[in-house]
């Protein structure tokens, strides 16, 4: 479970049913699919709401059982599974280019992936308070190196050695929503080589 | 608020644009260009009238990058307080106001791929401006543009020649041509905004359809024009400064303290940015709470008040003050 600690911290406060929506969009990452599973389960998540929802898919490497079979059970509008998040982003944007007022994002997985999508549909104009998320799977974090701007995926220690430029990075819960990322700084900026042991904060 | 650094301007023109919409043009008195501002903003107009100074907000509706001078358009109310019924009888070419910087609580979301504008009446004051600004930009912009009467809709040809009726829609009540709001709801492209102003019935009616055609709250966008409501005259007594001052009957409680001689923080005065928020000591009566800023449980708590639009139905209120 994610905890609040700044305000630029997002948080993803769970699926819920906008029961006002023309056209629900919802995305899953690996565990999330269990997220759309469970939103099943409430009483405004009917038929009709997902007859009127597309739902992109993405296992992203994970066995995820019996998921899919079970997501098509819903009876979806339409069901895309995706091989990986950046054949998922493409169709997002195929999807959102001929989206019209009225379409509800849904987001569940885990944090970059959330990201990239609210990222995605900001793109399009879509507020990210206005994407309904949940956090679902591993704690791994994306962290952009503030030194030397350099992205890693999968970040899963604190302090981490940036993979572009070699510094020891602190991960940071300061997180640009334009980027989808956390910031690294350099941990020993004022005591060169004093860098405390890597610890595994989000597994 | 007098502290409050302030411009000194000239009336340079005034237009009868309709018999009750009177357009005046502002420059500055020392001839230098007047602060660009952006689409949607407002300044607080010192009137001087008979009773009193009143200060009036009013969207600026002349082009936000030209500060060559600055154009706001003002309708006769019939229940002007006085504010209104003096620029339309005894403000003429020549005089001087002095008039805030201008200040913004209704912005364009500059996020948006689309600017989808829905003005009532008097209610296209703010887009006025706008549409300049993103016709400068080349932005995408509709205007769907409702008035009673055709002498109602004060804009309604300089808009349609500005921007031809492709992107300028009318409609008129006592020609039996009305919005029809969940058509033009139904299919704008993802990343519209929404923005309205007007009659307070107008704005809910929008605000509500927005809300059942699916539309997520931060695309939709609203401005009221709010003036504080007269109601009967009571005691208001400052906790901190020990004063006691009488709250008249057309004065809000903001003007009785600015009337006494003091400064109290205040932006819109129109109950809508939250600038004037102030706690409540004591209440002899009913808070008759008028703003559109404070929540439902905030007003049911009776600890904070908007001065500059709020007053009571009761003999006297303190504030922390």
């Amino acid at each position: 479970m994610l905890s609040p600690s700044i305000f630029s911290r997002p948080l993803y406060p769970g699926l819920r049913v906008d029961r006002f929506a023309k056209v629900n969009l919802i995305l899953a990452e690996g565990e999330g699919a269990h997220a759309i599973l469970d939103l099943a389960q409430s009483p405004e998540a009917t038929p009709a709401f997902f007859a009127r929802a597309t739902l992109l898919f993405c296992a992203n490497g994970a066995s995820m059982g019996s998921a899919v079979a079970d997501l098509d059970a819903l009876a979806p509008g339409a069901l895309w599974t995706l091989p990986t998040i950046d054949t998922t982003m493409f169709r997002l944007r195929g999807v959102l280019q001929t989206a019209t007022m009225g379409t509800r994002i849904y987001a569940a997985g885990t944090e970059p992936f959330i990201g990239r999508v609210i990222a995605e549909a900001a793109t399009f104009g879509v507020d990210p308070r206005s994407v309904i998320t949940e956090h679902r799977g591993s704690l791994r974090r994306r962290v952009q190196c503030v030194h030397c701007k350099g992205m890693m995926e999968e970040v899963t220690h604190s302090p981490v050695t940036c993979a572009h430029c070699g510094l020891s990075l602190f991960v940071r819960d300061h997180y640009s929503r334009r980027l989808g990322a956390f910031q690294g700084v350099c941990i020993d900026a004022e005591a060169p080589g004093d860098i405390p042991a890597a610890e595994e904060l989000y597994p | 608020m007098t502290g409050t650094p302030s411009l000194s301007v000239r009336v340079a023109e005034t237009e009868a644009l309709t018999p009750t919409v009177r357009r005046i043009r502002l420059v500055s008195t020392s001839g230098a260009a007047l602060p660009l501002f952006s689409g949607g903003s407002h300044v607080v107009v010192n009137l001087p009238t008979p009773r009193g100074v009143l200060r009036n907000p009013y969207s600026l509706t002349s082009c936000p990058t030209d500060g060559s001078g600055y154009e706001i358009c003002v309708q006769r109310s019939i229940t002007s307080r006085g504010g209104s019924l003096y620029v339309h009888e005894a403000l003429n070419p020549g005089d001087t106001l002095d008039i805030s910087y201008p200040v913004n609580l209704f912005p364009l979301d500059r996020r948006a791929r689309k600017h989808l504008f829905v003005a009532g009446g008097i209610g296209i004051t703010p887009f006025l401006a706008m549409m300049q600004q993103l016709a400068q930009e080349g932005g995408a912009f509709e205007l769907h543009y409702a008035m009673r009467s055709p002498e109602t809709g004060a804009a309604r040809a300089a808009v349609e020649a500005r921007y031809g009726t492709s992107r300028v829609r009318t409609y008129v009540s006592s020609h039996g041509t009305r919005i029809s709001l969940p058509d033009l709801l139904e299919g704008q492209p993802l990343g519209t905004h929404l923005y309205v102003c007007g009659p307070s019935r107008l704005i809910d009616d929008v605000l509500l359809q927005a809300r059942e055609a699916g539309w997520p709250d931060e695309n939709v966008h609203s401005e009221r024009f709010a003036a504080p409501p007269p109601g009967k005259p009571f005691v208001l007594e400052l906790a901190r400064s020990g004063r006691s001052i009488q709250v008249g009957s057309h004065q809000s409680v903001l003007e009785a303290i600015e009337a006494a001689g003091l400064d109290a923080p205040n932006l819109c005065r129109g109950g809508a940015c939250g600038q004037c928020e102030t706690g409540v000591v004591a209440c002899d009566g009913a808070l008759e709470h008028h703003d559109h800023f404070l929540t439902p449980d905030e007003r049911a708590g009776g600890r904070k008040f908007m001065i500059c639009i709020s007053r009571i139905a009761g003999e006297r209120l303190v504030l922390d003050l």
